[in-house]
């Protein structure tokens, strides 16, 4: 598997730039302007998508004012298709304010953290086959570690807002984030045991040889099951969202920033919910290999990169779909519980698959 | 040449600038007047704020944040040891299993100490209705 940096240095040199530095960084500008317009698409794309899912499922019908281009849908799901857009450009103008008991240095670094700390997590994520910004050979690994940066950010963010609310939402999201980053990393490792490689490339190829991962064993399910509750749990959406408990707190670490620097929150809380998605799609659900090959049925005009990224794609919005699903199906949990289930329930089970893994891998 | 992390320094630079730009462009289009007042006060429910949030907090959360490190360093290590797993075989997981024997016996420790549970019972409940709540063992 190559890289789009790979792909783009070859065009770079065959024009005859020359300098090869100044290619890899115009290569590397260029994929980040690409990863920054999907994580915005992805974030007005997603917030509308979770208006309307939501609306429908309490039987309402959600935003249907603000059409696009003269057109509206009124009672249909595309009702109100413009008004992620109105909203981004409300935003935009909106007057910027920083309290001034706070400490404005840190609220000012606050969301460039936790910004990079998204951004710098889709390097690792692979679009599709060798459609990733830089190919690492410790993908799994990469992805963990540049995905907690974001805590200091939020930890910032709420201390340096000097308001209670911040201060309690920010230490609970910390205390949360952390937890669960442990049963992700335990339910990652378990194919990284059978793969023997943390190279997304090389499991996936090894889904293709064999099978999907979570029906590969029954502790590989269990797996999958721990990793997206986990995942829900690290991006702090319902039912864990004690941080920004909207009915405790007011927004949790979120309270005093409005305007722009509260949208770059959301859009890195919706990016990570697609990259929590996108993995998940690839380390259990066979990433870009076509839904078919679950049957052993190899249908070669469904195969390629672009449909690669299509199938990837599928599996992520269902996953954000769940995400959704789960918001207006299980209540929120009390913080004590929260922790209850981290450390008592999920790690032990967690624990003791990664050891009947290994058996189990050594058995058969 | 270049290598697979080249990308990671050039990213962090480029997202600055980015927001940075964002930023700017938001500074020139937003409203700048009306500023004073109550308006930069910190939000508490409409009320005057109380004193400063900076105050000191419960020590759950150092705690929590010790065992996570813990925690963390142990997948850290873990992680190459996934990577040969199949290669080496039986000797492999006779190994984790050990070096995962000295892991659980410290997190059965913090269990049985009540160090795992957000809150730790050590006030007496006492009496009437409230006997339930107290926990044995965890008082004095």
């Amino acid at each position: 598997m190559n890289s789009v940096i790979d792909s783009m240095m070859k065009i770079f040199g065959s024009l005859g730039t020359g300098n090869s530095a100044l290619g890899l960084v115009l290569a590397v500008v260029i994929a980040g302007l690409v990863v920054f317009t999907i994580m915005a698409v992805m974030a007005i794309v997603a917030v509308y998508f979770e208006r309307k899912v939501s609306a429908f499922m309490q039987d309402r019908i959600g935003p249907m004012e603000v059409g696009i281009f003269g057109f509206k849908g009124g009672k249909q799901f595309w009702g109100g298709i413009g008004q992620t857009l109105a909203d981004t450009v409300k935003l935009l103008v909106k007057e910027d304010i920083l309290p001034k008991e706070a400490d404005k240095k840190l609220m000012i670094m606050a969301p460039f953290i936790i910004f990079i700390a998204s951004f710098l997590t889709f390097i690792g994520v692979p679009l599709s086959d060798g459609l990733v910004v830089s190919d690492f050979n410790i993908g799994v690994f990469y992805i963990m570690a540049a995905g907690s940066i974001g805590v200091i950010g939020i930890i910032l963010a709420g201390w340096s807002s000097n308001n209670k609310w911040s201060l309690y939402g920010a230490l609970r999201s910390a205390a949360q984030i952390i937890s669960y980053e442990i049963p992700i990393g335990l339910s990652l490792m378990l194919v990284v045991i059978v793969v023997g490689s943390l190279n997304f490339g090389d499991i996936v190829a090894w889904q293709a040889d064999h099978r999907w991962f979570f029906i590969h064993s029954p502790f590989a399910f269990i797996a999958f099951i721990i990793y997206v509750i986990a995942g829900v749990a690290e991006t702090n959406r319902t039912p864990f969202d004690i941080p920004e408990a909207e009915s405790e707190l007011v927004a949790g670490w979120m309270t005093e920033y409005s305007g722009f620097r509260w949208s770059i929150f959301f859009m890195s809380e919706y990016a990570n919910v697609l990259i929590i998605s996108i993995i998940a799609s690839i380390i259990f659900l066979g990433g870009w290999l076509s839904p078919l090959a679950i049957f052993g049925v190899h249908v070669s005009w469904l195969e390629g990169p672009l449909w690669g990224l299509f199938w990837i794609f599928s599996k992520a919005v269902f996953f954000v779909f769940v995400m959704m699903w789960f918001r207006w199906t299980f209540p929120r949990l009390r913080v004590d519980q929260l922790m209850y289930f981290c450390w008592k329930v999920l790690i032990p089970f967690a624990l003791a698959n990664l050891i009947f893994i290994s058996v189990w891998e050594l058995i058969f | 040449m270049y290598t697979d992390f080249a990308p990671i320094l050039i990213f962090i630079f480029f997202a600055l600038l980015l927001i940075g730009a964002l930023f700017v462009l938001q500074n020139i289009i937003s409203p700048k007047q009306n500023k004073g007042g109550d308006k930069l006060n910190t939000y508490e429910c409409g009320e005057v704020p109380e004193g400063s949030a900076w105050v000191k907090f419960n020590i759950r959360f150092y705690v929590v944040a010790l065992i996570f490190i813990i925690f963390d360093v142990e997948i850290l290590f873990m992680f190459p040891w996934a990577v040969v797993f199949q290669k080496v075989g039986l000797l492999a997981l006779v190994e984790m299993l050990i070096f995962l024997l000295i892991l659980i016996v410290g997190y059965a420790y913090v269990w049985v100490k009540d160090d795992l549970s957000w809150v730790k019972m050590t006030v007496r409940y006492g009496r009437g209705r409230y006997a339930p709540l107290q926990k044995k063992g965890s008082d004095s």
